[in-house]
């Protein structure tokens, strides 16, 4: 049997769908001939940046892997596993989905949902949570608040139906991001060790079978259309953006857990990007089988589809799974109990070769190896140089700010500033409360705290990325972004245990964008490594940037973290407010004469230039032990971390939900403005009850930890230095209602 | 004194309510799938919320033509105790076992918050250990939840004492800035004449255990038992 050939393609076919004249030859030579449409178009997803990684690679293998809790590597799964304890795993990856978001932001967030919520099911675990991290524009312009109602739609209108809790997130604003958004969305899932399953396809003559959505148009070469610039036509891509269907989600998820039970799954993966030629290579070459495939078997939305149409669409919803042969019954039956399409579409072959048939006729015949990941899939090593731009952070001097005499005007800025004021607008369009896990609800923290039904155990779960940090310093920047991660966690009565990262850059052809990469990667290993959070996985999504009249425009590098963290028992879960009055407040770690990259400085005064906050691994590694320590032996009331806005957002934040104030006093050693408003890392405030100050003290004695005793629970307005700014309810107004304001004044 | 939880395609918080029927109340309940024709001889039935059917045409409107709905609706027209929760309770209006309708928020968005409730009555097996002016706080998670009818039936709906529930701010004051969805009246949950049917858009299973934080929900369930088993 021999391929078609009548349509064979050149290196500007190959140009067009976004492949260099090198691979294109590549290609041919694996082939020992020229591609047709069909092998070429299968090149170009499988070797686009979204599923070949291929600028990307050689730098994430350096990111450290090994933990004590470690189940599934990095890249060996579809997302990251580590023990919890109790005979159960904790399944966990975020992912971006960004270009489909800049376009249609309503599906384009929908479907980035849907996608990551399969990649934690099709191992066997049950979703219990999701998380979310965003960036969007200059909240003034119609065009950001139009983006940000159809993400935060779109998000919401898919993961309430599907039923799973949005339990923390954040949301960032900055111009760099006016026209190309970032979305990133986190699932978390668990499972019973030892009954995962692989995305991997073995055993000669088992069926293939393709089950849930039909097939039609939609997202045909999507994941070319991610790797590649957002420019002024991007909208004609619209067919490249996918559409969601929660319901069929919902009915896949329970489908999916109910055949794992029957043990006749062989293997599974879902279909996310690339479709049915991504799944089908990256099962077969793992499991070092081929595939017969056909294509007219696939259950199609729309009559006339072409061959490469099915095997390249986006569709959502649907998974690929192999059967064990004679077990077919159990699995169909299932299916058709849930009224979902179940079809065989093929079948295991030995060798390596994965063959697409339509109609009789064979449409392509490619070696499954070449087309993945650790396999054929070409991997390149970029050039990178420092940006311009660095020497200008180097160069800022705190001295040239004059300290502000109205500290109440800086005070209301910072808690009405959209970074910083209360995200409520949007979290309260998240259903965060389905399943009764969320233990967040009422009780806040900086890290979400969710159950684990049945054990003693909960969840400590957050996101975690400062864009402007990452700019500013991407080495540094990066690192912050771990350490807050950690510090959430320990904060809330967790202990860290590992991380998945979602890294948002520009162009990886700039060699300024990718030394930034190249540096974040670096900050993120160090802190990995310090935190013992070893890199479980998760996903790169390049050229992050906008074309215009000045040239290609990057994002700020964002390396979203998404950490989890466990509680060993969940009596231990530690909140963020304020309990009592006459309670002590204490700041643990140590002040610094820090503006960098705060929000104080960057919008008040205006100041883009400036090097990222202070931070010391080790000191923070300090800190957040002795947190940890004083949270274990019941030594504090609450513990919220000192982050954006500094430690006077840090205060006010613990006042709020119960309406206590505070009345402390500043450091003469230190400016005014940064003790209150720098941002400086591994600092946390806490208070203590007037009964446990002597043990609180003496803990921290004897560790070499940095601590000062502020000032205390009082009344109900922010009293700094004697001088009263206020009523603390005041400024909860302010913070609540800012975004909402903006939001609905326009 | 058996519970029936119903599982629609596209129900997503009937697990939530056996939980809270086994593991907390310490009753029996059976999950009744919606295929099926037969109520399992429970004597209480709860519709779950969630998106039944994906509810992409009108909130309930496709779940009541279900197989499970016709024997639900028998069960209910002969006295039989159903009690619905939001997207139950909108399955409850579709299927005319009680009045009135569920209609787009007013601010026309999804709304997932806690909020304050006024018990209007203690004339109910849902309500009988409140007192009349007890004010809850429940949950809130959905983007059809404000409830409607013509002025007839508001009138016959406030002479019979057949609304449960009001929205009110924390001072217990039934006001309109405490009204989340624009409800008719501020209504958050009702029951028929016949005092067997029952709906509320708020999740009192939300809030049944202490480890969330907040019980008041297990007062609702505590009330059915409370009545059912005196």
């Amino acid at each position: 049997m021999s391929t078609r050939t009548e349509e064979l393609t050149t290196t500007e076919t190959a140009a067009k769908l976004g492949l260099l004249p090198q691979e294109f030859e590549q290609i041919c030579s694996i082939l020992g001939r020229t591609p047709n449409f069909t092998e070429l178009s299968i090149y170009s997803v499988m070797w686009s940046e979204h599923c070949s990684y291929k600028n990307s690679i050689v730098w994430l293998k350096t990111l450290p892997k090994d933990g004590p809790h470690m189940l599934a590597k990095a890249g060996e799964e579809n997302a990251g596993l580590v023990a919890i304890g109790d005979g159960l795993a904790c399944a966990f990856k975020i992912e971006s989905h960004n270009h489909p978001s800049a376009i249609e932001p309503y599906q384009g967030a929908a479907t980035g949902v849907g996608g990551i919520n399969r990649d934690i099911f099709t191992m066997g675990a049950r979703p219990i949570a999701q998380l979310n991290s965003l960036r969007f524009g200059n909240p003034a312009h119609e065009r950001t608040r139009w983006l940000m109602r159809g993400v935060v739609k779109g998000i919401g209108d898919y993961g309430n139906a599907f039923g799973i809790p949005t339990v923390g997130g954040e949301v960032f604003f900055d111009d760099s991001f006016n026209v190309n958004i970032l979305v990133n969305a986190m699932s978390v899932g668990i499972v019973r060790e030892g009954e995962t399953v692989s995305a991997i396809s073995k055993g000669t003559g088992n069926p293939v079978y393709i089950v849930g959505s039909s097939t039609g148009k939609d997202g045909i070469h999507g994941a070319t259309f991610a790797s590649g610039d957002l420019h002024e036509d991007s909208h004609e891509d619209l067919p490249s953006v996918q559409v969601g269907d929660p319901f069929m989600e919902k009915l896949l998820l329970e489908a999916t857990l109910e055949i794992i039970r029957t043990g006749a799954v062989v293997g599974m993966q879902d279909m996310g990007a690339a479709g049915i030629i991504c799944s089908t290579s990256e099962m077969s070459a793992k499991g070092q089988h081929g595939m017969e495939i056909w294509l007219d078997k696939v259950p199609t939305r729309q009559a006339n589809m072409k061959g490469w149409e099915i095997l390249l669409s986006e569709s959502q919803e649907r998974m690929l799974v192999v059967v064990e042969k004679g077990r077919e019954e159990a699995v169909e039956q299932i299916f058709a109990k849930w009224d979902l399409n179940c079809t065989q579409i093929g079948e295991v072959t030995s060798g390596d070769r994965l063959r697409f048939h339509m109609n009789g006729e064979m449409l392509a015949d490619v070696p499954a190896e070449s087309l993945v990941l650790g396999g054929g899939a070409p991997v390149y090593e970029r050039e990178y140089r420092e940006p311009a731009y660095m020497k200008l952070n180097r160069a800022f001097n705190p001295d040239s700010i004059a300290q502000p005499q109205d500290l109440k005007s800086v005070m209301q800025h910072l808690a009405s500033h959209p970074n910083i004021a209360s995200k409520r607008w949007v979290y309260t369009q998240y259903d965060s409360m389905v399943g009764t896990v969320n233990m967040s609800t009422n009780q806040p923290s900086d890290a979400a705290i969710v159950d684990v039904r049945g054990t003693d155990k909960a969840l400590a779960l957050t996101v975690d990325c400062n864009s402007r940090y990452v700019y500013s310093d991407p080495e540094q920047g990066c690192a912050i972004a771990v350490a807050e991660a950690a510090r959430n966690i320990v904060c809330s009565g967790g202990e860290p245990s590992a991380v998945t990262n979602c890294l948002n850059f520009g162009n990886p052809y700039n060699p300024e964008v990718y030394w930034q990469f190249v540096h974040a990667i670096k900050g993120m290993s160090a802190a990995c490594l310090k935190f013992q959070t070893p890199v479980t996985g998760g996903n790169v999504s390049f050229y992050n940037q906008s074309k215009s009249e000045q040239g290609e425009v990057p994002v700020f590098p964002t390396p979203t973290i998404g950490m989890v963290g466990i509680l060993p028992n969940k009596s231990q879960r530690m909140t963020l407010d304020f309990k009592a009055e006459g309670d002590s407040i204490f700041l643990i770690g140590s002040a610094q004469n820090d503006l960098g990259s705060s929000e104080y400085l960057y919008s008040f005064h205006g100041v883009k230039n400036s090097p990222a906050p202070c931070l010391d691994l080790d000191e923070e590694m300090g800190v957040q032990q002795v947190v940890s320590d004083l949270i274990r032996n019941g030594l504090v009331s609450s513990a919220h971390d000192v982050s954006d806005g500094g430690l006077f957002i840090t205060l006010l934040e613990s006042g709020m939900p119960r309406r206590l104030g505070f009345r402390i006093d500043t450091d003469e050693d230190f400016r005014k403005d940064a003790y209150l408003f720098g941002e400086s890392q591994s600092r946390v405030v806490v208070t203590v009850k007037p009964e446990q100050l002597d043990a609180f003290v003496e803990l921290l004695a004897e560790s070499d930890v940095d601590f000062t005793n502020l000032g205390e629970v009082s009344g109900d307005s922010v009293v700094i230095d004697g001088i009263d700014y206020g009523q603390v309810h005041e400024f909860r107004l302010a913070y609540d209602n800012a975004i909402g304001t903006l939001m609905q004044d326009h | 004194m058996k519970f029936g939880v119903v599982i629609f395609p596209g129900s997503n918080c009937d697990q939530d309510l056996i939980h809270v029927v086994r593991d907390i109340m310490g009753k029996p309940c059976e999950p009744l799938w919606h295929k099926d024709h037969s109520l399992r001889g429970c004597d209480f039935i709860l519709l779950p919320g969630g998106f039944s059917y994906g509810d992409y045409l009108r909130s309930g409107a496709i779940a009541r033509f279900s197989p499970i709905m016709q024997e639900v609706i028998e069960f209910a027209d002969k006295g039989g105790f159903v009690f619905g929760i939001c997207n139950g309770f909108q399955i409850l209006t579709e299927s005319r076992l009680l009045p009135g309708a569920l209609l787009h928020n007013r601010n026309h968005q999804f709304i997932c918050k806690n909020v304050s409730l006024r018990c209007e009555t203690d004339e109910s097996f849902i309500t009988s250990k409140l007192k009349v002016g007890q004010r809850l706080t429940i949950p809130i998670a959905h983007g059809e939840g404000r409830f409607h009818c013509d002025a007839e039936t508001l009138t016959s709906l406030q002479d019979n004492r057949q609304i449960l529930f009001r929205y009110c701010d924390e001072q217990g004051e039934v006001t309109d800035a405490a009204n989340p969805n624009g409800a008719l009246d501020n209504i958050a949950g009702i029951c028929n004449k016949g005092r067997n049917v029952f709906g509320m858009m708020p999740h009192p299973e939300r809030c049944s255990s202490s480890l969330l934080g907040n019980t008041d929900g297990k007062l609702i369930f505590d009330s059915i038992l409370n009545t059912v088993l005196a």
